[in-house]
């Protein structure tokens, strides 16, 4: 029997990324004074509530997507003496990529006003944005190993 | 620009990066994994045992209006929450990051975030079996989302342990979404339960195809 804190469960080193998800047979110890064998409590399942939108932000002409909190934020140049502290801030920031999200927690400013900013910046083409991968329909196969090489490193 | 600079703007005093923490400049892309859960069920501590950098918070602050509040004049009551998020991040590749997100049970405070779960490649829904029912909710919002996630028991040392099954069917989910054992303080059982949602993304991936 597994227990939860079997060293066994550090040892996916040794495993290839792709091999199948297999659950894990005992999460439960019989032995285990903790162990009880029935549930109190009892979800409902729901489904979908609106299947369209899971394909609106995958399709090809669909509106160019918002800054996204991992939208990352590269600057195109050095701030003017007299740029807005906002605007100088968030360039000498972004001298390297940056998300928005990480903007937002060095500035310490709701994620909400640094889009104001980065608005302005990209409006007036300061810096740079690139856009996230996000989650689609059929997702990408070789994005999702990519990323599972990438955690077996740590 | 109609809000107050924060006072680490004007006080010269901005924190940035630090030098290990810096992105390289090749960065590209970046995807996000939510983790999910009720109150105190270990979101934050997930975050921060897989991060390689110290774990940020950012914010966005709500308005509420006042319920039931309606003077003579027509004016209401706003009251502003801010609802803080914790992030990390682990670089994949020198060309993709990859960001977590423990991000507040409450689902009211969901869209402050806009594409925040419609983005994400998949969540981790953590859960304490002495307090199930706090997840519930989550996971039916998830559901209706069509965020594929996997389920992560929390190893407290005084919740009782179930048997998978049982837990499956007390929390009626299908059988192929995984549930895994995980001690989020340690970050290789962290990092394990991702590598469990990234394995179990490309079944569904491979399925569709
Ligand atoms: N034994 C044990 N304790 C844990 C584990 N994960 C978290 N804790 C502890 O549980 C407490 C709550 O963990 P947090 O990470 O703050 O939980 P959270 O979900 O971020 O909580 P909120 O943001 O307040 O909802 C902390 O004292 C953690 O040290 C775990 O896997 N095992
Ligand atoms: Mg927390």
């Amino acid at each position: 029997m597994t227990h939860p804190q079997d060293p066994s469960l550090d040892s996916y080193d040794s495993l290839d990324p792709l091999d199948a998800f297999t659950a894990p047979d005992s999460l439960d110890d019989v032995h285990d004074p903790r162990f009880q064998a029935e549930v109190p409590v009892k979800r409902a399942r729901r489904g979908p509530e609106n299947p369209e939108r899971l394909y609106i932000l995958t399709g090809e002409d669909s509106e160019r997507a918002p800054l996204d909190l991992v939208t990352l934020i590269v600057a195109k140049g050095e701030p003017s003496p007299t740029a807005q502290p906002e605007h100088s801030a968030v360039l000498r920031l972004c001298r390297t990529p940056l998300s928005v999200a990480e903007l937002s927690a060095y500035l310490v400013l709701p994620v909400s006003v640094v889009t104001v900013v980065l608005t302005e910046l990209l409006a007036a083409d300061l810096v740079q944005a690139r856009a996230p991968l996000v989650r689609s329909a059929l997702p990408d196969r070789s994005l999702l190993e990519a990323v599972m090489h990438g955690l077996q490193k740590l | 620009m109609d809000f107050k600079s924060s006072d680490t703007l004007t006080s010269g005093m901005l924190s940035g990066p630090r030098e290990q923490d810096v992105l390289p400049a090749t960065a590209a892309a970046a995807v996000k994994i939510v983790i999910v859960g009720g109150f105190g069920v270990g979101k934050t501590t997930m975050v921060g045992s897989v991060s390689e950098i110290r774990p940020l918070t950012t914010e966005e602050t709500m308005t509420e209006a006042g319920i039931g509040v309606d003077d003579d004049y027509g004016s209401e009551t706003k009251t502003a929450t801010t609802v803080a998020m914790d992030f990390g991040r682990i670089s994949i590749s020198e060309e993709l990051v990859l960001y977590l997100f423990g991000t507040p049970g409450q689902e009211r405070f969901w869209f402050l975030w806009n594409g925040l779960f419609e983005g994400a490649l998949g969540a981790v829904v953590l859960i304490d079996t002495r307090r199930l029912e706090v997840s519930f909710d989550v996971i039916g919002r998830l559901e209706e989302r069509g965020v594929p996630f996997i389920i992560a028991v929390n190893d407290f040392p005084d919740a009782p342990r179930h048997p998978v099954e049982a837990l499956r069917t007390a929390l009626d989910l299908e059988k192929e979404v995984p549930i895994v054992h995980c001690d989020a303080r340690r970050r290789t059982s962290s990092r394990d339960a991702l590598l469990t949602l990234m394995r179990y993304l490309h079944s569904l991936a491979m399925a569709r195809a």
